[in-house]
């Protein structure tokens, strides 16, 4: 940090949408050669602050200025030629496209206005190379994993000069040999002097990267630290607003113990149950009340499971047992009707309808489950939608926004008290907690042990081990899409003991059923 | 997955995803061309394969401009009508004694305004393409009516010679000039899609626009020109058409549009966009020129053996692109 003037300056910036207030007010600066977190619970405004910046969308009020310039973007095209490049959350990238074409597209070397793909190629192996990427640039992009595609994203900002790179959670699909690789191009880019703000929920990830951190909350500042001055926790409760006695309650809740829970018969039971190419034939059973959790690495055969157990996909065989009695789940009609509910991971593709209402979008499971020929009174719509909107704290809190313009925390409890309303009997959450902020995720654990401890079932998936090892009585441990262990969570199960079953396979002992 | 170098799962198979729609329609046509040899005699005449480009060189123009619009997701119900209404302009133009040269500017700029205003309506209002094409197409087939009730004759000497020029080899094959200019726009398409940004940004709306948007690509100007280019095609189209029948008729290529749509699919590009080639689309005219050669060769069998032939053959085409899109997911 050399040169302490500002590269970019936003200052009073406010936006409006239809029923929402999504900033106002709010100064950021960034200087050249630092990481610079950008942190706020979902909804606090720290996407809106990006699309702001990169032209996205319009300003009510507010300037920016770039290298002491006053700027306002059109669009990103604008943004990126003045050197200001963006990698957002989800990847937007052509998975139709090849790898080369994807980082070049748009700017591509020409010669009489011919591209020249001999060169494409060559500059695009010479740019992975330096992201230290060993991949096959003509393939389409569409081949590789999301982890990969995130890495092509980077590559592509970096390429433009930027001067300014922009990451929104560039971390959430990727695992920690990917994040760690991603660290150290950050820091190689902030030494050559690029400004890069980073977004991210994980606050680790924070304290190992960022140089200097800025909190928003409910679309206002909170204010500028640098790292060193604000312990982890200090941010915490920045980001949320309240001193942190939410997280202690769940620590001391003590957890009813395995055998307990697993009297009597089994809710559901499935055995030799598998399908050939996505998970080996496992075996399977879930009392009422039991929060089981499938822990295993990214792609280890997880949501095959949750999405096996849900009719999604069609078993190739086995056996299922549902309160004891021979059954089958071969359709999510099936699954729906024996009282299983379904929170997919991809909750923008399978799960919210981004252009109805929350109100409907909460409605929907539950009149599918009465038929659509008996509608719901209006009257009970409207308690029903406003006691899960307390419930979960959805904001804001007017059931008639479009689900849209909510944040993907809050869209992820609209999803969750969607199928909480149909009040199903075992409710599999895959990855409830991906993307959101530390307050939600707390909220929803919480949730969890309440509704398990009301007797409802859950299968509970999840990237994160201290939050499966927090919340369940027994733990799946998946590894190469088989079901390598089931470990009950006891007092000598840990993180460790569980990690070393997802690498070995076999070191840690069955459990005890 | 541990940490070190990427080097990431690669693709399970190597044969290019993109191009095994195009080599089944390669297939399927060498098949039909087998049997076309092998049950008669005179089928193996390479003036057989001439007369295929000489019959539906209009089509094909009008394919290669479909092909860009189907590459962007869109589609575009106008072309048959747009196709008659240029002949029938050029036809009356003619007929009020207007020189050649200026009748086909003007018959060459109808055809792109008209696809430039849907373009425009599709991305300002964003309406479906679906919608607005039809409208395109029932204005132009109206104005078919407006300009002329019955067929209109064209006596011009440069449409008749257009019309019976023959190139040829010493041995007696020939195509025509029609099949020429059909070739050149062939070629100019493969290019622009194949080495041009606006070729290039075509594929990636296509394959995911909203993503296109955010990589700063100019997604409203290239959807626009793309209906430009289909005008255009179908104005290019309905000039070659008048060169081989000599007159503009009102209600001729009804439904043209279909067979248009039916042959870019056939030659494997893919319905929601992103995926297909030029080359295809020429695949595609050929399957449905050869369909219609074998019929006439029977001489037996009705000529709507050609539609029952090629709504088979288009509905096991979008089956199978399907399946191999189902496998590649």
């Amino acid at each position: 940090m050399t040169d302490n003037r500002p590269v970019l300056t936003m200052t009073g910036i406010s936006k409006s949408f239809p029923g929402v207030r999504a900033l106002h007010d709010v100064n950021f600066r960034l200087l050249p050669g630092e990481v610079h977190a950008l942190m706020g619970e979902n909804g606090a405004g720290k996407s809106t602050l990006i699309k702001v910046l990169t032209g996205v969308y319009d300003t009510d009020a507010g300037a920016i200025t770039l290298h002491g310039e006053p700027v306002s973007f059109a669009g990103p095209m604008q943004a990126t030629a003045a050197g200001v490049s963006t990698v957002y959350q989800e990847v937007n990238l052509c998975t139709n496209l090849s790898v080369a074409e994807n980082i070049f597209i748009g700017r591509e070397p020409r010669l009489l206005g011919a591209v020249r793909w001999g060169e494409v190629r060559r500059r695009a192996r010479t740019l992975l190379a330096r992201l230290e990427l060993d991949l096959d640039v003509s393939a389409p992009l569409g081949s590789y994993s999301l982890a990969i595609q995130q890495m092509v994203a980077i590559a592509r900002a970096i390429d433009i000069q930027a001067r300014v790179l922009i990451l929104d959670e560039p971390t959430s699909s990727l695992d920690a040999g990917e994040v760690a690789q991603l660290f150290r191009i950050m820091r190689q880019l902030r030494d050559e002097g690029i400004a890069i703000l980073f977004v991210t929920h994980f606050l680790d990830q924070v304290y190992e990267i960022a140089d200097r951190i800025t909190v928003l909350r409910n679309g206002g500042l909170v204010g500028e630290y640098t790292t060193t001055e604000l312990p982890q926790l200090g941010l915490v409760e920045k980001m949320i607003g309240k001193e942190l006695d939410v997280l202690e309650g769940i620590e001391e809740h003590s957890r009813r113990d395995l055998a307990a829970v697993e009297e009597g018969t089994p809710l559901v039971a499935v055995s030799n149950f598998g399908r050939a190419g996505a998970v080996e034939p496992f075996s399977l059973t879930i009392h009422a009340g039991e929060v089981v959790g499938l822990a295993g690495l990214l792609g280890s055969g997880r949501t095959e499971v949750a999405r096996l157990l849900f009719g999604a996909d069609r078993p190739d065989g086995g056996q299922v047992t549902v309160d004891g009695r021979p059954s089958s789940l071969r359709t999510p009609a099936q699954a729906i009707d024996h009282g299983v509910g379904f929170c997919s991971e991809n909750r923008r593709a399978e799960g919210i309808v981004a252009d109805l209402s929350v109100r409907e979008n909460l409605i929907l499971a539950m009149q599918a489950a009465r038929g659509w020929l008996r509608p719901i009174p209006r009257r009970r719509q409207d308690e029903l939608v406003d006691k899960y909107i307390k419930a979960l704290t959805i904001r804001p809190s007017d059931p008639e926004v479009p689900v849209r313009n909510l944040s993907g925390g809050n869209q992820q409890k609209v999803l969750l008290a969607r199928w909480l309303i149909t009040e199903p009997r075992l409710l599999i959450l895959d990855e409830p907690t991906r993307g959101i902020d530390i307050g939600a995720k707390t909220e929803i654990q919480k949730l969890v042990t309440q509704l398990s401890d009301g007797g409802m079932a859950v299968l509970f998936i999840s990237a994160e081990l201290e939050e499966v090892l927090r919340l369940s009585h027994k733990v799946a441990v998946m590894r190469d899409r088989q079901m390598v262990a089931q470990l009950a969570n006891d007092d000598t199960l840990d993180a460790d003991r569980v990690m070393q079953t997802i690498a070995s396979g076999s070191h840690g002992e069955e459990a005890d059923r | 997955m541990t940490t070190g170098t990427l080097t990431a799962g690669r693709a399970r198979f190597r044969l290019p995803r993109r191009q095994i729609p195009v080599l089944a329609t390669l297939a399927l046509l060498l098949v039909m061309y087998g049997i076309g040899v092998s049950q008669y005699q005179a089928f193996s005449n390479v003036q057989v394969i001439f007369n295929i480009f000489i019959d539906n060189g209009f089509l094909l123009v009008v394919a290669v401009g479909m092909t860009f619009v189907i590459l962007t997701g869109g589609i575009d119900l106008s072309v048959g009508s747009v196709v008659a209404m240029t002949a029938m302009v050029s036809a009356s133009l003619l007929q009020k004694g207007l020189p050649a040269a200026l009748v086909l500017v003007i018959a060459l700029l109808i055809g792109p305004t008209l696809g430039l205003l849907m373009g425009c309506a599709i991305h300002f209002f964003e309406i479906q393409p679906f919608i607005v094409t039809l409208a395109g197409m029932f204005f132009a087939r109206g104005m078919c009516t407006f300009i002329s009730g019955s067929s209109i004759p064209i006596s011009d000497g440069f449409w008749t010679r257009m019309s019976q020029e023959r190139i040829g080899d010493p041995r007696g094959n020939f195509v025509s000039i029609s099949v020429l200019i059909a070739f050149a726009v062939v070629a100019v398409a493969a290019y622009t899609l194949a080495y041009t940004r606006l070729g290039r940004n075509v594929y990636a709306i296509g394959g995911n626009p909203q993503s296109a948007l955010l990589m700063g690509l100019p997604v409203g100007r290239t959807r626009i020109a793309v209906y430009t280019i289909s005008g255009l095609c179908s104005a290019i189209g309905g000039i070659l058409l008048s060169f081989y029948t000599l007159s503009g008729a009102p209600l001729i290529a009804v439904g043209m549009e279909l067979d248009v749509i039916a042959a870019v699919v056939i030659g494997g590009t893919v319905l929601t966009g992103g995926s297909g080639y030029v080359f295809g689309t020429v695949l595609g005219v050929l399957v449905l020129g050869v369909i219609q050669t074998l019929i006439t060769f029977d001489g037996s069998l009705n000529s709507w053996w050609t539609r029952i032939v090629i709504g088979g053959l288009l509905f096991a085409f979008i089956l199978f692109q399907r399946l191999v899109g189902i496998r590649y997911k």
